[in-house]
């Protein structure tokens, strides 16, 4: 498979998805990632890298958390940023993606940041593009989710710093959730020998089983030994027809309570990439619980971002190490 | 001119010299800081050699890893090998001694002093270098060095680690960068 994400020495070019990325990029990204972490508790929070490139953030779907960290990730590199909510803007008046990116590039942007709510649609931008422009894709319908798959692996490593020897369970709305493509498919080449996946059938794309992991409909059974617990939103803006009898059902049979997460580990740590539908997939005591990583989930979120777009942008991974 | 023909100094001997030259700039509200990776291999050789002065002092110390701040970025990218600075003091008002092993253009001394000012504002800041391999592009100079040389451009001194922890010159040849360059665009 042509992987348009790689240039034809292998160095990143744009960031679409996990899935096809060597590990050696995913390792790279996340080790530059802990060197920008520390660069938000100093009096300038801020590095020169991307000084005089103009980051263009293309939301056609909404967002607040992804679109305001990678704003924040941009201006720490020094970058120009411009925020687009284009749901709300040419779209609307009937002007095509492609026409859209056009026009910005004429502005001498450099990179997009996508948001789209078809799968593909940052691959389809990053196929138009000239060469020096990059793409990272922040989320295609159902497709991928890479930095949300990056920032979740790169929280468990600063939790449980041996990837090698973990025991990971995605809980929850896997059939409509990106977020949980992109984790599998990180975690799985990252080296977790052990992925599972906790849903009702229903809420499982057909033959998960092929992407590498464990699929288990009961919580306890799932949850049982695992070191870490990674919950997903429930998509009810993604469902058509009764896939589900109702929230309440939901939240008593795969809702994680303080009692269901007493089936993990005891120093098992829980993760939830947001927007968190309290009382539905997590109880608030877990939430706010001292599990929890919900929140430095948020602010190493910002540190992936700052790393993919400085290799990005440097053009630069890997292919020159001595 | 083969790069065999030229006799290096000895690194080991060199720190002496730069420990004994450097211990009567150390006072209360200075601080070392090591710019990765040799920088910081010499600062903590240093640490130990200067430990009484230090502790006297209460000499605080950090590492900075200048990457972010290089100005080649555009044409280079991002070293795959990058690390967390480290710089747990307050830089504002402390008298700043940054430690490098080589110094050759200046550059990574300007990268290190942007990097440092974004920390805080430092009383001063001055520069020891174990070697100066001649050949500056900017208005920077080291105040303390163990040795001067004079090197061409396609002569590439570097300081090494060995697994005992003793330090040690190296010198090699280029290999051939511009051709490098030339596949890479062709």
């Amino acid at each position: 498979m042509n992987n348009p994400q790689l240039d034809s020495d292998g160095r990143l070019r744009h960031l679409l998805s996990i899935e096809g990325l060597p590990k050696k990029i995913l390792y790279q990204i996340l080790d530059t990632a802990e060197s920008f972490v520390g660069i938000a508790e100093r009096e300038v929070k801020k590095v020169p890298l991307l000084r005089g490139k103009t980051v263009c953030n293309l939301f056609f779907e909404n967002s607040t958390r992804t679109r305001t960290t990678f704003e924040i990730a941009a201006k720490r590199l020094s970058a120009d940023v411009i925020s687009l909510n284009v749901s709300s803007s040419s779209q609307s008046k009937g002007e095509t993606i492609l026409d859209t990116i056009d026009n910005l590039i004429a502005m001498h942007a450099d990179m997009f940041v996508v948001r789209h709510a078809q799968s593909g649609a940052a691959h389809f931008i990053a196929k138009h593009v000239p060469e020096h422009i990059h793409v990272i894709n922040a989320g295609d319908g159902r497709h991928s989710h890479p930095t949300q798959g990056l920032l979740d692996v790169f929280t468990i490593r600063k939790y449980k710093p041996d990837l090698h020897n973990l025991r990971v369970a995605i809980v929850g709305d896997v059939l409509h959730s990106r977020v949980a493509r992109s984790e599998i498919h990180a975690l799985t080449t990252m080296g977790v020998p052990e992925v599972r996946v906790i849903a009702p059938k229903t809420l499982l794309p057909a033959q998960v089983e092929k992407l590498g992991v464990h699929v288990f409909h009961d919580m306890k059974a799932g949850l049982k030994d695992v070191d870490v617990v990674m919950m997903l939103r429930l998509q009810n803006e993604r469902m058509s027809g009764a896939m589900l009898p109702s929230a309440q059902e939901y939240f008593k049979t795969y809702g994680l309570t303080e009692e269901k997460l007493a089936y993990a580990k005891a120093d098992a740590i829980v993760l939830h990439p947001g927007p968190m539908n309290r009382g539905v997939e997590i109880d608030s005591s877990v939430a706010d619980g001292k599990q929890s990583v919900i929140l430095p989930q948020v602010t190493y979120g910002i540190a992936v971002r700052m790393a993919v777009m400085a290799i990005l942008a440097g053009g630069q991974i890997a292919g020159s190490q001595p | 001119m083969s790069a065999s023909n030229i006799q290096l100094p000895d690194a080991e001997e060199l720190l002496l010299t730069l420990a004994q030259k450097l211990e009567p700039l150390l006072q209360a509200n200075t601080a070392l800081v090591g710019i990765q990776s040799g920088g910081v291999w010499l600062m903590q050789r240093l640490l130990q050699l200067l430990a009484s002065p230090i502790a006297a002092h209460a000499i605080d110390h950090g590492t900075l890893d200048v990457s972010f701040y290089r100005d080649d970025y555009a044409q280079r990218g991002l070293k795959p090998e990058n690390r967390p600075s480290q710089i747990a003091f307050t830089v504002t008002d402390k008298h700043i001694i940054l430690i490098d092993d080589v110094f050759y253009t200046g550059r990574t001394t300007r990268a290190a002093m942007n990097e440092l000012f974004d920390y805080g504002r430092p009383a001063s800041i001055s520069l020891v270098a174990l070697i100066n391999r001649g050949g500056r592009e900017l208005p920077i100079a080291p105040q303390i060095v163990g040795a001067e040389l004079t090197l061409n451009a396609s002569q590439n001194l570097q300081l090494i680690q060995h697994a005992d922890g003793r330090l040690a010159l190296t010198l090699q040849l280029h290999d051939q960068p511009d051709l490098s360059t030339a596949i890479n665009t062709a």
